[in-house]
């Protein structure tokens, strides 16, 4: 008893020694941590990656945008993933690369009447200022806002290109992921939201906005107003290794995978 | 000198003293540095915590920042009203149902069923405290939020949705609890009660709730300090919105939604006030922490002088 | 009028009935529920897969091998302390300012939410002392959340050890620590067991604190340094994005029965133990 106690408290102090000596030792994986938005795509791509490169590992985390970017900047993660353009400040600190360009589309319930709007309708309705359908040529039903957290990159490049100096009314639904939202929106007849045009697939009906509907082709033409792109950021150069998922994410194969799924090619 | 000296006197008497009783001694001395862990680990904890929240709350004052209900983080305004409330209410709101539901188990456990009964309801009920809580949080999104969408109106995201879906979360608290405290009541109290002739019931609640009353705040208090801690049920039911709820079906969003949504997603100040946000709540549950441990302290107190 | 109290204790008893046996209803509806779903998608391949594409299709083997990683570590740092600090209170001191201090730390800690051991994690082990969102992290926060339980069943279980035990093992000489190793922590194993098992029970079942320290990745863990995704969070993931249905409620299962299987054993365990102390 008394022997297996002392081995095992040896054992811990060990643990806990080496993990503080070691001081944010890393695993043998590239950590990619960053926007929700880009997070299934880099999943993807990672294990793609590690299927054509035995050996290496990436691993990918979500936590937002700015997650991302922190991460990156404290050495937490190699490979920051932003699904949004770096501010002003943030851009002497990081090197962005351009993995690929992505629609937002404004999403409602696939029984929704309205098929389009403007953009100033769009931006009247997250600020709250029309509250029924009826106001943008839909049914007699109130209208039930749903929005991403503070913080998000989605969010962020939402209020950027949509919403410019209004606010985003405060009785809007927050959900912290584009998955939540897209599942609010699709049992709900009355939800509007906003999303990854990426991540719609389908199931949601997505608004035409000023008239141009919201498709790969539009995105790419530059017609469809709210498009962002989607960055790997990393503080200086990136490791050999990270470089070298980097450098598999712009390949034609992967871009390729990356326009199949609904995005559109880093130009 | 006087410190020095003792310590000095202390090492010549362990020295001194036998090899067996200077082993025994070590061993007393790790145990107990060992035994300070959990209080150091509460130390570190509101250490950290406080250290990250507090410069925030002091840049923005105290008063604006639990009074304001602008939620702006990004444009600095940190204002957290409106989760303070949204907090009070869904306790408020799981307490109704955690308290008649735990309560009821708890007395009909303890004073009217066999102790067959008791064999199997007693693990059933605390198996409930075992469920973990984002398998509440979908079932309470899967069933009760259509329901209430559908049958009572509004966003089914409501503060009706986070009370029930709490209320079930913190009903084996207080039910364990409760039956912790009606069991220390002394057998006498309800013989005696019998005996004189009042019914079961009468003497259920004309004597023996009164007897464990103490007992049985301290378990609705711990019960609250679960409501206001639980998070990922939360975040899936309650909708999130920063609004102060006027009604039940008003949906909400709750201190430890807060820190939950917003964390990996924020930087600089924004992080720091969801820090100040678990200072809140830590003072909160602080409170509520140590009003249960006196209040269960006093009845240890007037067991004994029993 | 007044309702003579026979009847009212008849209506008081059937209201109450009907309270617990809602209680129960919701446990049985949950269970049954998530399984009935669930479990017809659970299959060998689910287990020992690796999920694809976001774990739309694929298996959890890695969440399965990071919940036991993080849950298996947590329960190896917080046994051993919690152990300790119970002989210590129960053997090795008297009440006192010392132990009510100690027992302070440990209600406390117990009462404090799971996203506040989160924070705490998070800027402590996972930036302050560099170890990043890793297994490692995640398990050294949930340690600290289940020290006070492991703390205090054990306790009771020393407790409950009868004062003759020790009077005849110090009768034949024995010196504290022999008699605490050989005699009382033998006949209290099945109830520190007990205790144990209901960590680990509540570390499968944490998700706000993993979330914060453990991260979110998909893959196997290689080291503990390295991001894993617990069963729980996994399953969070998954229904709240919508990913899988399917895969989500069979995870539910998988969780579930894990859960069920942990509660039946610490049952047997204190039944066991009731029965060598009694």
């Amino acid at each position: 008893m008394l022997k297996w106690l002392v081995a095992v408290i040896i054992l811990v102090a060990a643990i806990v020694g080496l993990s503080v000596g070691l001081g944010g030792g890393k695993g043998a994986a590239v950590s990619v941590v960053g926007s929700t938005s880009i997070q299934p795509f880099a999943e993807m791509l990672a294990q793609e990656f590690e299927k054509s490169h035995p050996g290496q590992y990436v691993e990918v985390q979500g936590g937002g945008s700015t997650a991302g970017i922190q991460a990156a900047a404290n050495d937490i993660a190699e490979i920051g993933m932003c699904s949004r353009a770096l501010k002003v400040e943030e851009c002497g600190l990081f090197t962005p690369v351009v993995i690929a360009q992505d629609g937002l589309a404004v999403v409602v319930h696939p029984s929704n009447k309205v098929d389009g709007v403007s953009l100033e309708q769009v931006r009247k309705i997250f600020a709250g200022d029309l509250v029924n359908w009826r106001q943008v040529g839909g049914e007699d039903r109130p209208i039930r806002l749903i929005t991403r957290e503070e913080g998000s990159g989605t969010r962020e490049a939402f209020t950027k290109l949509v919403m410019h100096k209004a606010r985003i009314s405060r009785k809007a639904l927050t959900q912290e992921s584009n998955g939540a939202v897209k599942e609010l929106v699709k049992h709900d007849p009355c939800a509007v939201g906003y999303m990854s045009l990426g991540l719609v697939q389908g199931e949601l009906k997505s608004l035409a906005v000023d008239g141009v509907p919201p498709t790969t082709a539009a995105v790419t033409s530059g017609q469809y107003p709210l498009v962002r792109p989607f960055l790997f950021v990393t503080t200086g150069p990136p490791s050999e290794r990270a470089q070298a998922f980097i450098d598999y994410v712009l390949s034609p194969e992967a871009q390729a995978l990356l326009e199949k799924e609904g995005l559109v090619r880093a130009k | 000198m006087r410190p020095w000296r003792s310590i000095a006197a202390w090492w010549t008497n362990f020295r001194a003293s036998p090899r067996e009783v200077r082993k025994e001694r070590c061993i007393g001395g790790a145990l107990m540095l060992t035994a300070l862990s959990a209080i150091s680990g509460l130390a570190l904890i509101t250490a950290f915590i406080f250290k990250e929240g507090v410069p925030i709350i002091t840049k923005v004052g105290l008063g604006d920042f639990i009074l304001s209900s602008n939620w702006y983080p990004l444009e600095g305004e940190f204002g957290i009203l409106p989760m303070i409330a949204g907090s009070i209410a869904v306790t408020l709101g799981a307490m109704v149902i955690g308290v008649v539901f735990g309560l009821a188990c708890a007395v009909l456990l303890t004073q009217f069923v066999r102790p067959g009964i008791v064999a199997i309801m007693k693990p059933s009920i605390e198996l409930l405290a075992g469920i973990p809580s984002v398998v509440y949080g979908f079932i309470g999104v899967v069933i009760l939020v259509p329901f209430i969408r559908d049958y009572l109106g509004g966003p089914g995201l409501s503060v009706l949705a986070a009370s029930v879906v709490l209320g079930v979360m913190v009903l084996p608290t207080v039910t364990s609890i409760s039956i912790d405290a009606l069991q220390a009541v002394p057998r006498s109290f309800r013989e005696g009660s019998i005996a004189l002739g009042a019914t079961e019931w009468q003497t259920t609640h004309g004597v023996v709730l009164k007897a464990a009353r103490s007992g049985i705040v301290a378990a609705v208090i711990l019960g609250m300090g679960r409501a206001v801690g639980e998070t990922m049920a939360v975040i899936m039911v309650a909708g999130n919105t920063i609004d102060i709820p006027h009604s039940l079906l008003d949906p909400v969003r709750t201190l430890t939604s807060n820190i939950a949504l917003e964390m990996g997603y924020s930087a600089g100040d924004h992080r720091k006030a969801l820090f100040a946000t678990g200072v809140v709540l830590f003072v909160i549950i602080m409170i509520l922490n140590t009003i249960a441990l006196t209040v269960s302290r006093r009845r240890a107190g007037k067991a004994q002088s029993r | 009028m007044r309702i003579p109290p026979r009847l009212t204790q008849q209506i008081a008893v059937t209201g109450m009935w009907i309270l617990a046996a809602g209680t129960l209803g919701i446990l049985v509806f949950i269970i049954a529920y998530v399984l009935a779903n669930g479990l017809p998608h659970v299959t060998w391949g689910f287990l020992t897969e690796s999920p694809q594409s976001m774990g739309r299709a694929g298996g959890i083997l890695p969440m399965i091998v990071g919940t036991a990683w993080v849950t298996g570590l947590a329960v190896l740092i917080a046994g051993p302390i919690g152990v300790a600090t119970a002989i210590y209170l129960t053997e090795y001191t008297r009440e006192g300012r010392m132990t009510s201090i100690i027992r302070f730390g440990a209600d406390c800690l117990a009462g404090i939410p799971s996203i506040i051991f989160g924070l705490f994690g998070f800027v402590f082990f996972a930036i302050t002392l560099g170890m990043g969102l890793s297994v490692l992290s995640g398990a050294l926060t949930l340690a600290l959340m289940v020290l006070p339980t492991i703390i205090r069943t054990s306790e009771e279980a020393i407790r409950a050890v009868p004062r003759s035990y020790r009077d005849v093992s110090y009768g034949l000489g024995s010196t504290r620590w022999q008699m605490v190793t050989r005699v009382v922590l033998r006949s209290a194993l099945p109830g520190i067991g007990t205790g144990i098992v209901l960590s680990i029970g509540r570390s499968i079942s944490e998700t706000a604190a993993l979330m914060l320290t453990a991260g979110s990745a998909l893959g196997l863990p290689h080291t503990i340094f390295d991001s894993s995704r617990t069963l729980a969070l996994h399953f969070y993931i998954m229904s709240r994005e919508g990913i899988s249905m399917p895969n989500a409620f069979a995870t539910a299962s998988v969780l579930i029965i894990a859960i069920l299987a942990i509660n039946l054993a610490a049952y047997w365990l204190m039944q066991r133990f009731v029965a060598k102390v009694a």
